[in-house]
């Protein structure tokens, strides 16, 4: 299936094959290898080459202010499963720069432009090199520690001047705009050009003849969004297009960019977990599950069996609520005009009444807690569950299945689009559905189990076309098996209670590194948490999956029409808060 | 007209306000109409777009008011419903699509992000509310506001536009309406209606970038 080498060791120590290079990250509570810069692509080559270490799951930037230091970290996988192999690779603050693993990792592109975005470490060797999330122009790198926002108070909350007692102000009070704004000093608009869209469209491909064809026409460029009713959000696509056809194509993003890691190292750890909510905003309950499992590693409790099974089936049913949405808009994208997607969303709303009686709401749950979950199931959702389990979904999926499947605008439309083969899904570390619909067999919950899900009976999903068809086939399958969990998950439910120790809203965390990661619906969703033994955390990445699956979109594109794009784009199945976040 | 001018010869009304019974009868039908076909811009931006959609689906039913034909142009549009944060970067757009819709037009902020900036404000790229540069009719509080309170705050929109008159509502005045200036993006984002201020702080050697904090201590 995959360039898996013959030979796959158990265990790499990179220190010990290459002395002097590479060396374990002493520091307390850390872990992986520290390898010098200079030979950072070597070291991962070899690993990838040699270890099968050959799906780099995430890369991230951490600013070590006092030590004046940026450090980037790179979690390897292998996609047949096991843990991670971290590596990171250091540089000095003043003059940040590092080698670029996208000859090695493609999906490294949008990853490394973020960190050359947010943290300003410049990648030697990237091929497109320009901001993601912010525009050009944008004065200094913002995730620095030293970088303080228009609205900034204190590094951590709570505010002293809030909490307790404090007085309350409006934060415009204190601008001289009146808006979250800052300039330079001195700045004035006479004289001044913004910078606007001239590098995006620099780096658009084009075709070097583009009369050759046999007809003369005309090469534009052409921007679908951010106002687009098919870019799921305020999602930007610059094509150039030769007649109908995509030459070139770049996703443009940041539209919804939140600055939720920032705000996420001020907010203490129990404030960020409604903030990831607003992430996946359509399946929050996965998202906590994500960051209470990273923060769990560090703080190293277990919730009890019960939370543990209503865990499972929260997520589940987010799942299957996922997957319904995103099949229905799929339609929608393919022209079935919100007929489906009301069919769709009408089996949601009855998955949203159980959240919205177990949690308090039904978009933004909130509901997982460190070492358990918020609430007990009320009265009465066990027999609810029981009946959209067992009856109601099973039905509802079949007949969905039996509309839709063999259509034959549906087949015509998807069979053979937007194809990603297997190899260039791993490179471009792809996850969750987009990877299994490639003919990859790599899910969290199988190939690096968390929770319990190594208890129930069920299959990871595959499909082997990598089509828009079978992208949409694999949600179908995997709906089924989530219907399959969340019965046995009913079936043995346990009482008790449902969290470890008195629920607190200062915990306490020690100093260290975790990396939680869970299979959300839309993929690998990661969360990397550095504890300094505060009460707040000092880094906090999300590896957001719709943000990376985006990685290959242009690629996926090319060849196709216009139409096609939107729909390829739906295949994929991108929500905008969390791949801007 | 048997029906208007009926309670006219009825009521024996006085010369000089008979036209204004003609115009708040008009009112009546023109307001009604209105009303009952508020056409919103297909336009979502974030989490509150998704309740958005929910609501224009099946279970809450905006056809009932005669709102659910979502139009993906501005220029077929009739309301905005700001559905979600709003960031620096996406500002421009907005003020943009703003101003391509044709009057009249209303604005419905959805929402905690829309109406002040909501759980991201302190964030470097979050506008503090989307009223900081196109005007706002409703505002609807929430994160996300559930279907029903999006519901009621269309109705409340509804209501407003039964007070509204023919004889004085801002687009059958004299002259074209200003369009607002569309902001621009540069070491941050900028209000064009701020230029002279930024020009005058410059010439007063002011500093631009303190931070609330450093404020709160002067
Ligand atoms: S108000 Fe809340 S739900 Fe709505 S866009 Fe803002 S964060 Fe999302």
């Amino acid at each position: 299936m995959t360039a898996a080498p013959a030979v796959e060791k158990a265990e790499v120590k990179p220190d010990e094959e290459f002395p002097g290079i590479a060396a374990p990250d002493t520091r307390k509570g850390y872990g992986g290898y520290l390898v010098a810069p200079e030979h950072l692509v070597e070291v991962v080559t070899k690993l990838r080459d040699e270890a099968g270490y050959n799906y780099l799951s995430s890369a991230t930037a951490v600013d070590y202010l006092e030590e004046g230091k940026l450090e980037m970290v790179y979690h390897l996988y292998r996609i047949t499963g096991g843990p991670a192999l971290v590596v990171k690779a250091q540089t000095p603050r003043d003059k940040a720069v590092l080698p670029s693993l996208v000859p090695l990792f493609p999906g490294a592109d949008l990853q490394e432009r973020e960190a050359w975005d947010l943290y300003g470490i410049r990648f030697t060797g990237h091929p497109n090199l320009k901001r993601i999330l912010l525009w050009e122009g944008f004065w200094g790198h913002p995730m620095r520690k030293d970088w303080k926002e228009p609205y900034f108070e204190e590094e951590t909350k709570p505010f002293d001047s809030r909490w307790p007692g404090g007085a309350v102000f409006r934060s415009e009070q204190h601008n001289p705009f009146g808006h979250n704004v800052k300039y330079p000093d001195g700045f004035t608009l006479e004289g001044w050009t913004p910078e606007a869209d001239k590098a995006l469209y620099a780096g658009l491909g084009t075709v070097t003849d583009v009369n050759a064809g046999s007809l003369k026409t005309d090469q534009i460029v052409v921007n679908l969004g951010p106002q687009h009713p098919s870019t799921h959000g305020v999602f930007r696509i610059a094509a150039t297009l030769d007649g109908e056809t995509i030459v070139d194509l770049e996703p443009v993003m940041g539209y919804l960019h939140r600055n939720h890691e920032q705000i996420g190292e001020r907010n203490t750890f129990l404030q960020n977990i409604p903030f990831t909510d607003r992430l996946d905003y359509l399946s929050s309950m996965s998202n906590n599950l994500g960051y209470a499992l990273a923060v769990e590693k560090l703080m190293n409790v277990k919730p009890p069996e019960r939370a543990e099974y209503i865990r499972v089936i929260m997520v589940e049913m987010t799942r299957i609520a996922n997957h319904l949405w995103a099949i229905g808009f799929l339609l929608n994208d393919l022209g079935a005009f919100f007929t489906p997607a009301l069919y769709a969303i009408q089996e949601r709303e009855l998955i949203l009444d159980v959240f919205e009686a177990t949690a308090g709401s039904r978009m933004m749950c909130n509901y997982m807690r460190f070492g358990g979950v918020a609430r007990d199931l009320p009265d009465g959702i066990e027999a609810r569950l029981n009946e959209l389990a067992f009856e109601r979904l099973p039905r509802k999926v079949d007949e969905l299945d039996a509309y839709l499947t063999n259509n034959e605008i549906i087949r015509s439309r998807c069979i053979g689009v937007g194809v990603l083969p297997a190899e260039q899904a791993i490179a471009y570390s792809t996850a969750g559905p987009v990877l299994r619909a490639s003919g990859v067999p790599y899910d969290v919950r199988r190939a690096d189990p968390y929770s319990i899900y190594d208890r129930f009976d069920w299959n990871v999903a595959v499909r082997y076309n990598g089509d828009v068809y079978d992208r949409y086939l694999i949600r179908l399958d995997e709906i089924r098996e989530s219907i399959k969990i969340v019965q046995q998950a009913l079936r043995d439910l346990p009482g008790g209670e449902i969290q470890t120790g008195k629920p607190q809203y200062q915990v306490r965390v020690p100093a260290g590194e975790a990396y939680g990661r869970v299979d959300n619906p839309k993929g690998e969703l990661g969360f990397y948490v550095i504890s300094t033994g505060k009460p707040n955390p000092y880094r906090y990445h999300v590896r957001a999956p719709s943000f990376i699956n985006l990685t290959p979109f242009g690629e996926m594109c090319k060849g196709h029409k216009v139409a096609d794009v939107v729909v390829i784009l739906g295949s994929i199945d991108i929500v905008l808060g969390e791949t801007d976040r | 007209m048997t029906t208007l001018e009926k309670p006219v010869s009825d009521l024996q009304v006085p010369d000089d306000i008979q036209p204004n019974i003609f115009i708040t009868t008009l009112d009546k039908i023109y307001n009604w109409s209105r009303r009952s076909s508020c056409w919103p811009m297909m336009f979502g931006l974030a989490c509150c777009a998704i309740e958005m959609i929910c609501t224009a689906a099946s279970r809450y039913d905006l056809a009932r008011f005669g709102m659910e034909v979502m139009r993906p142009s501005a220029r077929q549009a009739d309301l905005m419903i700001v559905s979600g944060t709003v960031t620096k970067k996406m500002v421009p757009q907005i003020v943009r699509l703003y101003n391509q819709m044709p009057e009249p037009k209303y604005v419905l902020a959805m929402g905690a992000c829309a109406s002040g900036g909501g759980p991201f404000k302190e964030g470097y790229n979050v506008v503090s509310g989307v009223d900081k540069y196109v005007p706002v009719d409703v505002y609807v509080p929430g994160c996300p506001p559930t279907p029903q309170a999006l519901l009621h705050g269309l109705i409340t929109l509804q209501r407003k536009i039964d007070q509204q008159s023919i004889r004085n509502v801002p687009w059958y005045q004299p002259g074209a309406s200003e369009p607002i200036p569309v902001p621009i993006l540069g070491p941050d984002i900028i209000d064009p209606r701020q230029a002279p201020l930024l020009r005058d702080r410059a010439a007063r050697g002011l500093s631009n970038s303190l931070t609330v904090a450093d404020r709160v201590k002067e």
